[in-house]
């Protein structure tokens, strides 16, 4: 083992009390770390849809103006980065996909995120609905911002915050759960924080 | 080309902290004593690595201060919500072992065998690796003519400014100062750009041989000015650091 | 978040590659872009390190630790040669 870097304090664990909120090997963090895999897209809203589809084909679209007339609501949700910060108590407001799921009218075992610049992720669609998951456009009270994923993100809290695909524009409904952008470079295809399920074969 | 799984080969070492020095109010230089250091060259990093005791590891690159031959240091400058930063510049003492493996890096590396003239850019913490090479140029009794240009906030965080203060023969530095002047300043002042290049660098006549550090704005600003004087690209060498300094 | 260039992975490149490759020459395989690995645009900040042509974006070189190991992924570079390589 490394030899102790003596005063250096290092990250937080969870307040006394709050252990169990955290995560297995997660740090706590007060600040909201930028993590990106390319450059941040910066997609006007004029030319912003998001999607459902299936097959290839488009079966449900929503222009921002549709997208933000959608009923959304007010998420308050603690957060688990793969590279081990959490983050409590973050406040998030979106659309609920079960929402977005029901109107399109489609149905399918899996799901694949995917984004300007990009980005996909899978998930089962168990996953996705029955509400856990949201498509958030503010953060924090104010507009999300580009650089977390703005104008919408998709927000799986349950899951390892990759999963809570950045600048997403769409699902794809999938018969076969095929991995995404991290699941194809060595990251779990599910990434479940409390099973510490970081990498494949976890 | 595939994917392949390997282990790591580059060494890390408890180098004992010999001295800690002030540069300006938020920069400290570091002297280093490591048990098996091997030399390096001017323009070379080294990573550290710093380990709480509930075993959270955070690792940082920072440029070598020091010329070849030198004492090892390294010049870190303290970031407001820096992690590793604020302990290496408040909390950090002589007699500490600080673990650390180096030197990195062949691309951006001067060698004194090289006669190009050096027109050297620093935005902020970037003028580290220069002065490395400036204090090479002079352990080496190079005669090759360099041109610095140190782009800084204010006066007091300009970094060794005594040292650049120094140099006569062969050496002209230069400032600008973008946020704030001293009174009666006839420096330049604001961000480089075409005018301030065309005249404080090298002409591209002179066959001179860049080396451009500091944020990642600063070098891509910088950089493409060298280019836009009708430097080679192949002649301006680049280091970013991030956008809060160091990697 | 400002992208790092190539210069940053220096330490990565000698533990995967053994040697230093920051002055290595890489090809982009979509754009056919050729220079020092240096010059790469580099995102450290995520769940692995990605590593960018600098002129088209294409994903060179990808860098996931996972159980003590480094797993590299070169699919989007058509070709690295060291220094002084033909």
């Amino acid at each position: 083992m490394s030899p102790i870097s003596r005063g250096f304090r290092g990250r937080r664990r969870a307040p006394a009390g709050q252990e169990g909120r955290l995560p297995p090997g997660q740090y706590l963090t007060e600040d909201f770390p930028v993590l990106s895999a390319g450059p941040t897209p910066h997609t006007p809203l004029a030319d912003w849809t998001f999607s459902i589809t299936q097959g290839g084909a488009t079966e449900q679209s929503w222009s921002w103006q549709e997208f933000r007339a959608v009923p959304s609501e007010d998420v308050t949700v603690d957060i688990h980065c793969v590279t081990r910060w959490s983050k409590f108590d973050t406040r998030w407001r979106g659309v609920s996909v079960d929402t977005l799921l029901d109107q399109a009218g489609q149905d399918a075992p899996y799901v694949l995120a995917f984004c300007d610049g990009g980005y996909t992720t899978n998930l089962p669609i168990e996953d996705v609905t029955g509400g856990k998951a949201w498509v958030a456009f503010d953060y924090d009270g104010q507009p999300l911002e580009p650089e977390h994923g703005g104008p919408a993100r998709l927000l799986v809290p349950h899951l390892y915050f990759w999963k809570s695909a950045k600048w997403v524009r769409g699902l794809a409904l999938r018969d076969h759960d095929a991995p995404g952008f991290w699941e194809t470079y060595g990251y779990h295809m599910y990434g479940d924080p409390w099973k510490e399920q970081r990498y494949a074969g976890d | 080309m595939e994917r392949t799984a390997v282990r790591g080969r580059l060494t890390w070492q408890a180098a004992t902290v010999t001295g800690l020095t002030p540069e300006t109010a938020a920069v400290v230089t570091i002297t280093l004593d490591p048990p098996d250091w091997p030399g390096h060259q001017a323009g070379q990093h080294l990573d550290v690595r710093l380990t709480a005791e509930d075993g959270y590891v955070a690792e940082r690159s920072y440029s070598i201060a020091s010329a070849p031959g030198e004492p090892l240091a390294i010049t870190v400058e303290r970031l407001e919500d820096g992690e590793v930063s604020p302990y290496l510049t408040e909390e950090l003492r002589a007699g500490d072992q600080l673990e650390l493996r180096g030197p990195i890096g062949g691309y951006f590396v001067w060698k004194p065998a090289d006669a190009s003239p050096l027109t050297l850019l620093a935005g902020g913490s970037g003028v580290v690796p220069l002065r490395a090479i400036l204090r090479d140029r002079l352990r080496t009794g190079s005669d090759v003519q360099a041109r610095l240009l140190y782009s800084a906030r204010t006066l007091p965080d300009v970094i060794y400014r005594d040292e650049l203060g120094q140099h006569h023969d062969g050496v002209a530095v230069s400032y600008t100062l973008t946020r704030a002047q001293p009174p009666g300043w006839t420096g330049h002042t604001g961000r480089i750009d075409a005018s301030l290049l065309a005249d404080a660098a090298w002409p591209a006549t002179a066959k001179p041989l860049a080396y451009v550090c500091g944020p990642t704005s600063f070098v891509e600003t910088a950089a493409a000015g060298l280019v836009g004087l009708g430097y080679p690209p192949d002649r301006v060498k680049t280091e970013r650091f991030g956008a809060t300094g160091g990697h | 978040m400002d992208a790092l260039d190539g210069n940053a992975i220096g330490g990565l490149l000698i533990d995967v590659f053994g040697a230093e490759m920051t002055a290595a020459t890489g090809t982009c395989g979509a754009c056919g872009d050729t220079g020092p690995v240096a010059g790469l645009v580099v995102y450290l900040k995520a769940p692995g390190t990605v590593v960018r042509c600098r002129i088209c974006g294409n994903i060179l070189m990808v860098f996931v630790k996972a159980h003590g190991m480094t797993c590299v992924d070169l699919t989007g570079m058509a070709r690295l040669d060291q220094p002084g390589a033909a």
